[in-house]
């Protein structure tokens, strides 16, 4: 079978403009600035449009209206530009917005290390939009995860009327790997919810029992209302207490009740163990090393690859962890992702084991730390 | 044609706000052109400016302060037929001044009104950009210290092909709305108006003094001819339409044996302008023929042909999980930056690890076994010392063989660039 070569900012730019992209904008960054240049040869000869805005925020305002003109949107950046992006987040999940965000993590805080793979940014990616709201977070493993999980990440996006969150890393990004073809399938396509016929459009009005609204664009044959303020089904300005709370329970609602048809993750339950490993991302490579040769020594664990981070996979977490002694959570930072797995597990010990040099975390380094820490 | 205001939302704004005026000629200046509302979009961020969406029966999008001009970009290239109107303040200038003067640079079919009354009305009359330092506004002596902002020169020196600065109290500023909104490029018009609430409770502004203050201004019209140009979606569009597609990512069948008993990680230490990176990728891409899973990873600064250049290398018969280097089996020393930048490095490989090194570059001490290439005696510019040292490791059959290579230039180089490389191998000497 034939093997592809290709690194994850180029997965990532293949998987989006098969999932249906046609609009991207970005500002220059290392290491997410290969995703720009591939749109940029990729999606003209689409009929797409690749834009370089004057600056992150731009960039991802440019991003908003195009998807609310009915074009399938994407950006990419890396921490600093996140930061910037941070009010139009709000503004894409306040106000149902669908987008996919890439960040190609580096080396923190603020500008940092730009060509030095961290995970650094876990957290800021669920908690970096004012209000407060739920987002959802995929986080790929390898290339040909970017590859898949973009094509997710557009699904979930139009499905949930939701911005939806990449979050790769230097390490995946920039790494060229060889990758076997039916590793990168073409997911059938999504789409965005669409009105009942015969009944006047309301902008942000939910069927009875749903919780995403149908989606129509602006520049359609029918009127479109769009709004960062806070509004009512109708998409004008409200005040009202009572329509204020359906409306901010609904948003909320619809990302938490999804959280478990959104878990991805891969359960790798090893026989005898009793420690589990949680990870996520490239540094979920190291750790499938270190169970390699840890079942190879006698000393069998099992591992948690966890694909989805936000919202957290609680249900697929407690039972990976059942009837094991001890969890150990690894991350290439100072200790993120590590809280949601002690929330979800109360009572239980979660050791953690973090790294935020710019290196990946070594096998041996997590084998010692499953053997001795 | 009939009106497209809201009768169910009219105007909000405080008694005599020049806003009110301008809601009430935009509405004409579109009865002007025949527009019905499902062909607008009216694009607005925050401060009273922000409140003209709700006032019309057409699409609308309201947005975060000073970006109204990012939105109006992509909804106008995602659709353009429909016209786009950008109603912002004073205010939206100042925190939006990268969005503004991109907007002219760039040209594209908007129509942004600058609804100017010189303060924050809706904050407490706050400065602005475009306040007056002599004004007395809610921002204490602050805007004493600065100059304020002549939009329209800014908007000219930018690039802006259609610059409109009137008073908001003209006769016929339905018609010069109409005016900008029809032109095909980027249209921006100052309106100059005045602010009731704060602004002229503390400062002498009429309807009278605006048109004193204007007539000495120079005067801008219309049409700006030195930059009048393409607009910039039909440009898109023309350019985007002979770009070609680009070819799938390179994909290989194997073609060889492997002899690769496991995992052999291979660095390459150079410096910029040697093609360590080429050559990483020639190399993974001859473990790919054999069959085998291959990655690469690069580290490189910023300067082009100067500083190191490295590149790391993993063959294995088995999917990479890890993709550091922990104990390589070749090191190729070609340039001292890279032996350099890797310093730690030396100490740590053992007896089993070859190091194939350039004659002329020095490693620190190491117990690896040190073989030295002559590629410089041999003929070979320092371009091509990564493809020949793979070449001579190849010739000695150490993790990969020459036909192997030599394919693997064929899958990536054509033309002259292939048999310039593929004689650079026919012609080293094998390693050792």
């Amino acid at each position: 079978m034939a093997r592809v070569w290709l690194d994850g900012n180029e997965a990532v730019a293949r998987g989006a403009v098969a999932a249906g992209c046609r609009f991207f904008a970005g500002y220059p960054i290392t290491p997410a600035t290969g995703i720009l240049n591939h749109m940029l040869a990729l999606l003209p000869p689409a009929g797409g449009i690749c834009l370089q805005g004057e600056d992150e925020i731009a960039s991802i305002g440019f991003c908003i209206g195009a998807s609310m003109a009915g074009l399938r949107a994407m950006t990419a950046t890396s921490g600093p530009g996140i930061s910037l992006y941070s009010e139009q987040i709000s503004f894409a999940v306040g106000s149902e917005i669908p987008l996919v965000i890439v960040d190609v993590q580096r080396l923190g805080p603020s500008t940092g290390s730009a060509t030095r793979g961290a995970d650094g940014d876990i957290q800021f990616l669920q908690w970096g939009n004012s209000g407060g709201l739920p987002v959802v977070v995929y986080a790929p493993v390898d290339a040909a995860d970017c590859f898949r999980l973009v094509q997710t990440a557009f699904h979930t996006s139009d499905a949930l009327r939701t911005p939806v969150f990449i979050a790769s890393n230097k390490e995946i990004a920039l790494t060229r790997e060889s990758l076997d073809e039916a590793a990168l399938p073409v997911l059938p396509p999504g789409g965005r919810p669409s009105p009942p016929e015969g009944r006047p459009y309301r902008p942000f009005e939910t069927p009875e029992g749903g919780r995403v609204p149908p989606f129509l664009p602006i520049g359609g044959g029918t009127l479109v209302r769009q709004t960062s303020s806070t509004h009512g089904a109708d998409g004008y300005i409200t005040t009202d207490p009572a329509e204020i709370t359906r409306m901010l329970r609904r948003m909320q609602a619809k990302i938490e009740a999804a959280a478990e048809e959104l878990a991805l993750f891969e359960h790798r339950r090893a026989p005898g163990a009793d420690t589990l490993l949680v990870t996520y991302g490239v540094t979920s490579r190291s750790a499938a090393a270190a169970c390699k040769t840890l079942a190879r020594r006698g000393t069998p664990v099992s591992h948690l690859i966890l694909k989805t981070l936000w919202p957290v996979p609680a249900g697929a977490i407690r039972r990976a962890a059942e009837g094991l002694r001890r969890i150990l959570v690894v991350e290439m930072n100072l200790g993120q992702y590590v809280r949601e797995i002690e929330r979800v597990l109360p009572g239980r010990s979660v050791a953690f084991l973090g790294q935020m040099d710019g290196r990946l975390i070594a096998p041996e380094t997590i084998l010692e730390a499953v053997l001795h820490g | 044609m009939d009106s497209l205001l809201n009768a169910a939302r009219p105007p909000v704004f405080c008694p005599g706000c020049s806003h009110e005026r301008i809601t009430r000629s935009l509405d004409r200046a579109f009865a002007r052109l025949a527009l019905r509302g499902e062909q607008i979009a009216i694009v607005s961020d925050i401060g009273c400016s922000g409140l003209f969406d709700t006032f019309f029966h057409t699409h609308a999008l309201h947005g975060l302060h000073g970006r109204a001009l990012t939105y109006a970009a992509g909804i106008k290239l995602a659709r353009p037929q429909t016209t786009v109107v950008v109603t912002m303040g004073d205010g939206g200038q100042g925190i939006g001044g990268a969005h503004l003067l991109a907007a002219c640079r760039r040209n594209l079919d908007l129509t942004l009104l600058v609804l100017n009354n010189f303060n924050f009305g809706m904050t407490g009359g706050q400065y602005s950009a475009t306040t007056p330092s002599e004004a007395d506004v809610g921002s204490g002596f602050l805007n004493r210290l600065e100059r304020p902002l002549d939009l329209c020169a800014v908007a000219r020196a930018a690039g802006a092909p259609y610059v409109v600065r009137c008073s908001a109290y003209r006769e016929d500023v339905d018609q010069v709305i109409a005016q900008a909104i029809a032109y095909r490029g980027f249209s921006l018009v100052d309106l100059w108006g005045i602010c009731p609430g704060r602004f002229s409770r503390k400062n002498r502004l009429t309807v009278q003094e605006i048109d004193r203050q204007l007539a000495g201004l120079p005067s801008c019209e219309g049409p700006v001819p030195e930059n009048e140009r393409r607009e910039f979606g039909a440009h898109y569009r023309e350019l985007a339409a002979g770009v070609k597609a680009p070819e799938a990512p390179l994909g290989l069948s194997p073609r060889f044996d492997s002899q690769a008993a496991g995992r052999e990680e291979v660095l390459l230490l150079g410096s910029a302008g040697q093609r360590i990176l080429t050559a990483g990728e020639i190399f993974c891409l001859a473990g790919m023929l054999a069959g085998l899973y291959a990655t690469q990873k690069s580290d490189y600064d910023i300067t082009v042909l100067r500083g190191p250049s490295i590149s790391e290398m993993i063959l294995s018969p088995e999917p990479i999980d890890y993709t550091g280097i922990t104990r390589p089996t070749v090191v190729f020393a070609l340039g001292p930056e890279g032996v350099a930048r890797r310093k730690a490095l030396w100490a740590e490989l053992d007896e089993e690890c070859l190091v194939l090194q350039a004659e002329g570059v020095d490693t620190p001490p190491t117990r690896a076994r040190q073989v030295r290439l002559a590629l410089k005696q041999q003929g070979f510019s320092r371009p091509d010392w990564a493809l020949a040292a793979l070449g001579a490791l190849a010739k000695s059959r150490r993790v990969i063989r020459e036909e192997m290579l030599l394919a693997a230039l064929e899958a990536r180089l054509s033309g002259a660039a292939l048999e310039a490389a593929c004689a650079v191998v026919h012609r080293v000497a094998p390693a050792g």
